[in-house]
């Protein structure tokens, strides 16, 4: 499928008014060019998957996305505004909110700051009760070290912190990385509530087995470039092609 | 007796000036990752700062407390904005000399200007005399400079480790890049928390002065035991360099009344000492 084509894709879900638009998007980490022409969009009220190998690039794009990435060129339009040449909090202050593969938690922080740490960029977020009310686990251990909370509650934390800003559109690099079935399950149903709240997703997955049961629409990243892309609804006509990007 | 409670009393003092000082470095090397070889000259920046008021201005001591800080403040502001930022990421060791470089700079130009003398700086009338606590005579003024210097470094602690500012101070030491792309200013972060140590030690400066006169190379004097503090207490620790502040100057004194030939070369055995033992210092945490 030409890439033009992949870019221009009509969502199946959301409002239909493209919140992100990415062309041409090359990325560098030092000599290492890493991303060759990224083309794809995001549509208001959707989730999108970047599916891939590893070293495929789509870490790098959600990076280069939200500016942390040194050089970069191509163009990113963020509700109609070009964000290449923005820093990453100017662009966290535009409504874009990012929840690394690491997951970042604090150690020197407690969970309660951890928590509170990103400011409010913008009415909207959520409140604590709400996140509360997601994650229950966090509640309970507002006063410990935000390190010593299992792998799943301090993915649960890293997306739990990036709700509260008012952000409307969040970057999650794969939240399910080396969690339990259980936990990778609670995830899915977090994700499909915040769908369901109104937050546009961009989602960063090799488990495309999760990614089928919250994503509308995919793409595949490989050597820095999307060189497929399809709907949820188009999942199983593509699901050989899907085999061979991913290796599985 | 008598003795042993004087050099008690001076201890607790160089205590207070140490801990103020290496506290100061505590925050900067935490959070910009720089050994601030400069430290000891912004300290006499400091005291150079409350001499001018007072001689030039005739604005008086309690001014100077307040305004010092901010104008040296303000100064290392620049120094971070102009020349320190370029250091990011690089080895420690272009941060120790630039800053280095800088102190010498700085002591030059003042002792161009004012020689190596000690200018007057009187005690304010309100902290002049002393008490008889029956067991020891207290001159007021030195009583005052352990008790705010202590008020001081408290405050300081609370701030980083209690406070939401803090809280993103302590984050953006662990991760920049991260706490950056959460909205969070961490260039203009670093360059306040410059201006911040580097106040520190200029507020410890003007305490000085009325004790040790002005002089350009007070802070020259003083920088090295600092760093051995610093190194003793554990580099970016915050109560670590408080702690290690005071009980050092108090050993400091000790040894002058037990052993006085040691009394200049303690620190340094005990800094030899702990980094045998425990080589991120005694509250310092493993990189």
């Amino acid at each position: 499928m030409p890439e033009t084509a992949i870019a221009e894709a009509p969502a199946k879900a959301g409002t239909g008014e493209k919140i992100l638009q990415v062309r041409n998007l090359e990325a560098w980490y030092g000599e290492s060019h890493i991303l060759h022409g990224i083309n794809f969009d995001v549509n208001a009220g959707e989730v999108v998957t970047l599916l891939g190998r590893n070293g495929a690039g789509k870490t790098t794009t959600l990076k280069s996305i939200m500016g942390i990435i040194g050089k970069r060129t191509g163009s990113v339009q963020f509700n109609s505004q070009d964000i290449i040449r923005a820093t990453s909090d100017k662009i966290a202050r535009m409504g874009i909110a990012f929840c690394p593969e690491e997951r970042g938690i604090f150690s020197s922080l407690d969970v309660r700051e951890n928590l509170l740490l990103p400011p409010v960029v913008r009415a909207g977020g959520l409140p604590l009760e709400q996140i509360f009310d997601l994650f229950p686990n966090l509640k309970e251990r507002l006063n410990s070290q935000g390190t010593k909370l299992s792998g799943g509650e301090q993915q649960m934390l890293a997306i739990a912190r990036i709700l509260r800003t008012g952000a409307s559109f969040l970057m999650l690099d794969e939240p399910t990385e080396g969690l339990a079935p259980v936990i990778i399950q609670q995830i899915g149903h977090t994700i499909a509530r915040l769908k369901k709240e109104g937050f546009t997703i961009l989602l960063v997955e090799q488990n495309f087995r999760f990614a089928s049961t919250v994503a509308d629409r995919y793409y595949v990243v490989e050597h820095g470039k999307i060189i497929d892309g399809f709907s949820n609804s188009e999942l199983a006509a593509n699901m050989d092609k899907l085999h061979t990007y991913l290796g599985v | 007796m008598q003795a042993l409670y004087a050099q008690l009393l001076v201890g607790l003092i160089n205590g207070s000036f140490y801990a103020l000082l290496s506290l100061g470095l505590a925050v900067i090397f935490g959070m910009l990752n720089i050994i601030n070889f400069a430290h000891g000259a912004l300290y006499m920046m400091g005291a150079f700062v409350a001499y001018f008021l007072l001689s030039l201005g005739g604005i008086n001591y309690w001014w100077a407390l307040l305004i010092a800080p901010i104008v040296v403040g303000v100064f290392g502001m620049i120094l971070e904005r102009t020349m320190l930022q370029w250091l990011t990421g690089l080895d420690h060791l272009y941060g120790l000399l630039l800053t280095f470089g800088i102190a010498l700079i700085v002591q030059g130009v003042f002792q161009n200007y004012f020689g190596s003398s000690g200018l007057p700086y009187a005690i304010p009338d309100q902290l002049k005399g002393g008490m008889n606590l029956g067991f020891m005579f207290l001159p007021i003024y030195r009583g005052w400079v352990v008790v705010f210097s202590l008020v001081v470094c408290i405050a300081t602690w609370f701030l980083i480790e209690k406070t939401r500012l803090g809280a993103n101070l302590r984050a953006a030491t662990e991760n920049p890049t991260l706490v950056r792309a959460f909205g969070i200013n961490v260039p203009r972060m670093i360059t306040l928390t410059y201006g911040l140590g580097v106040g520190l030690a200029a507020l410890a400066g003007v305490l000085s002065a009325p004790i040790n006169q002005v002089r350009p190379l007070m802070g020259a004097d003083l920088i090295i035991v600092v760093f051995a503090v610093v190194v003793i207490g554990g580099m970016g620790s915050i109560m670590g360099s408080i702690l290690t502040g005071f009980a050092l100057g108090v050993i400091e004194g000790l040894t002058k009344y037990f052993y006085p030939e040691a009394s200049n070369t303690v620190v340094f055995v005990l800094m030899v000492l702990v980094l045998l033992v425990k080589p991120t210092g005694l509250t310092g945490r493993a990189a």
